[in-house]
């Protein structure tokens, strides 16, 4: 069984102008003790799969629909007790912006208490102890000092530090991670990365890894779903989607990565801006924008479908393999050339 | 810390000079002569002129300011009243507690109102509660106290008779030969004005109040603290709260300090002798000693207050540091 199995996911909003379908029938799941990254441009939907996940979306204006199975139990349909007392404990989540997901007012020790006390019949000496003790597996210097400091007298990646701490701290099975990188600088995101594997080594969580830099993905995936307009365009371990890239949306991920020997004046972009989710484009979502695009994408919405002889690598694109093999191989022969 | 108290102490000094300046100017420019009214009905000339010698406005007016000041920092002494000779100090004494009752009984009941309401109404947006206190501050802030102040006696105590139409009570000491006193008689007749001084207050803090638990939800540190487990009610007084009323306890204090230097319109519907009124009786009276001494009082409430909001900001927002 699954760790995390969730099935069929969609995720609604009303709005004033109409219904959006931020998640619209998502299908995944985590291993215990896996990373899976989800990869997609900003409003694609991959914090919203992972705020239902916790459900944390607004209740007024969100439905949900589906499966999200948690060790087997479905967590999206369950009382809003059960879902609080499997948060921070069981599945924790670490967000993107370290420099206000603090609360300004307590010192990091009282939050990191806080965090124990919600779900510990423990004292809170016990508790600061143990918050004190994650202070030091994140890396924090002179932790005993620093744990009566509030949140403004730490740096960013310290402070992403700290919300790891935070979120390790009743040593949960799943560790979702909302871009936690993305609001840092190159040689903190490097440390920080490091920081989740290594702990990912000693407490034996899995891990969501959601971003949009494939950079972060490949570093620690195992296994990558790419994420379009709500959709999942592409599924596979890293290694497949890094080797074998199906879907053109990911190779135009894969080409705007920056590489720093390349003798490029540009990044290479995808043209175009995300759809609505208001009102997507008929047929496949992304043929707005793909280069590739034939009269059946502006049709036929295309399943996402096994590869053929790899029954693990889905993707959703009319494209026939031979095309497909064709252009990944260019697109990779091409990186490979730069690099080297 | 230190350093700065006595910074704020130094502005304070140059604060209190520049509006004490100002009152001593316009008053030399309102084309009327105190001395008039002092020296009884037809006055000759000579009669005047003794008169304004003995008002001591006979002096440059830099001269009269120098002298109001040096009386005022060497005895503590705001000088006599133009209309009556009576100490200004003791008039002010007077007149203080009436309006001090008047702002903190009134800034309780603002506050016992807008914060169950402001909150309440944030975390239910658009709820038939949330809509029926906008209307209540729509209408709050629009009315005008006098019109408000008239509505209330006239219903609670003309045609009710659940209250006084008007007038005060000494809660302690009562002065020989008063109506009435004691505490009870004191809060009995304070009711109406409370209410009338609270309405626009409320009001304008149920909005802010309002307004601020609405952005504290949205924070980050509030969907952090979701995820970490805490149950709806613990975040929203633990961590929604806390933020949210930060900024209430700066604009408490200055309204505050504010509405110490005299609450008139309140003040002149139910006839209670606090400072608003002293001072509109003695600016008719040309009376600027008695102007002078209010003004001097007022300064200072919301000097002192201001400073007390400062340092109790400090203390209790730990992102601010007085330096």
């Amino acid at each position: 069984m699954s760790l995390l199995e969730v099935r069929d996911l969609k995720t609604h909003f009303r709005t004033d102008d109409g219904i959006v379908k931020a998640v619209d029938g998502v299908n995944f799941s985590v291993e215990k003790g896996q990373t899976l990254g989800i990869v997609g441009e900003s409003g694609c939907g991959k914090s919203v799969t992972c705020l239902t996940i916790m459900g944390l979306n607004p209740k007024i204006n969100t439905i949900s629909s589906g499966e999200v199975l948690f060790n087997g139990d479905d967590i999206l349909h369950t009382s809003a007790g059960k879902l609080r007392e499997l948060r921070g404990d069981k599945i924790a989540m670490i967000f993107q912006d370290p420099m206000t997901s603090l609360n300004p007012v307590y010192t990091i020790g009282a939050q990191l208490q806080e965090a124990v006390l919600l779900h510990r019949d423990v004292t809170k000496k016990q508790a600061r102890a143990r918050g004190l003790e994650l202070l030091k597996a994140v890396g924090i210097p002179r932790p005993e000092r620093r744990i009566d400091d509030y949140p403004h007298q730490f740096s960013g990646g310290m402070r992403q530090r700290v919300m790891i701490a935070m979120a390790l701290v009743n040593d949960p099975d799943l560790l979702i991670a909302d871009e936690p990188t993305t609001a840092l600088d190159v040689t903190t995101q490097a440390q920080i990365l490091d920081l989740m594997m290594r702990l990912q080594q000693d407490f034996g969580s899995a891990i969501m890894m959601i971003t949009h830099d494939l950079g972060v993905v490949a570093e620690v995936a195992d296994e990558v779903i790419v994420m379009y307009a709500a959709k999942v365009v592409e599924q596979g371990s890293a290694q497949t989607i890094f080797k074998h890239p199906q879907h053109p949306y990911t190779w135009g991920l894969l080409g705007s990565l920056p590489r720093l020997n390349a003798d490029v004046e540009r990044l290479v972009q995808i043209k175009g801006q995300p759809p609505s989710l208001l009102n997507p484009p008929r047929g496949c979502r992304f043929h707005p924008r793909c280069p590739y695009v034939m009269n059946i994408c502006k049709e036929q919405e295309p399943q996402l479908l096994p590869v053929a002889d790899h029954a693990d690598h889905l993707q959703a694109c009319h494209l026939d393999d031979e095309t497909k093999a064709r252009e990944a191989q260019k697109l990779l022969a091409g990186m490979m050339a730069e690099a080297g | 810390m230190i350093n700065y108290i006595i910074r704020r102490l130094l502005w304070a000094v140059v604060l209190f000079i520049a509006v004490t300046v100002v009152t001593y100017i316009i008053f030399f420019i309102i084309p009327a002569d105190p001395a008039r009214a002092v020296a009884g009905k037809n006055p000759t000339p000579e009669m005047i002129l003794r008169a304004r010698h003995y008002l001591g406005i006979d002096k440059p007016v830099y001269i009269q300011y120098l002298r109001f000041l040096k009386r005022l920092v060497i005895n503590q002494d705001l000088g006599r009243s133009f209309a009556n000779r009576e100490s200004v100090n003791s008039a002010v004494a007077k007149a203080a507690p009436v309006t001090a009752s008047l702002v903190f009984g009134g800034a309780i009941a603002w506050m016992l109102v807008a914060l169950p309401i402001g909150i309440l109404s944030a975390l239910r947006p658009r709820s038939l509660l949330d809509r029926a206190s906008m209307t209540f501050v729509l209408v709050g802030v629009s009315a005008h106290p006098i019109w408000i102040g008239l509505i209330f006696s006239y219903f609670f105590g003309y045609k009710w008779h659940i209250t006084p139409i008007s007038g005060y009570c000494d809660a302690i000491n009562p002065s020989v030969g008063a109506e009435c006193g004691g505490p009870v008689q004191w809060a009995y007749h304070m009711i109406l004005p409370w209410m009338t001084f609270a309405v626009l207050f409320a009001a304008l803090y149920v909005r802010m109040i309002r307004a601020n638990v609405l952005e504290a939800l949205n924070e980050d540190y509030v969907r952090t603290a979701r995820a970490k487990g805490a149950p709806e009610g613990r975040v929203v007084r633990v961590h929604v709260l806390r933020n949210a009323l930060l900024p209430v306890v700066t604009m408490l204090g200055m309204d505050i300090g504010l509405a110490l230097g005299g609450a008139v319109f309140t003040e002149t519907i139910y006839n209670l002798p606090g400072l608003g009124r002293t001072a509109i009786t003695a600016l008719n009276a040309l009376d600027l000693p008695t102007v002078q001494g209010i003004v001097v009082f007022s300064t200072l409430a919301i000097i002192i207050f201001n400073l007390v909001v400062d340092l109790l900001y400090a203390w209790i927002d730990p992102r601010i540091r007085l330096a």
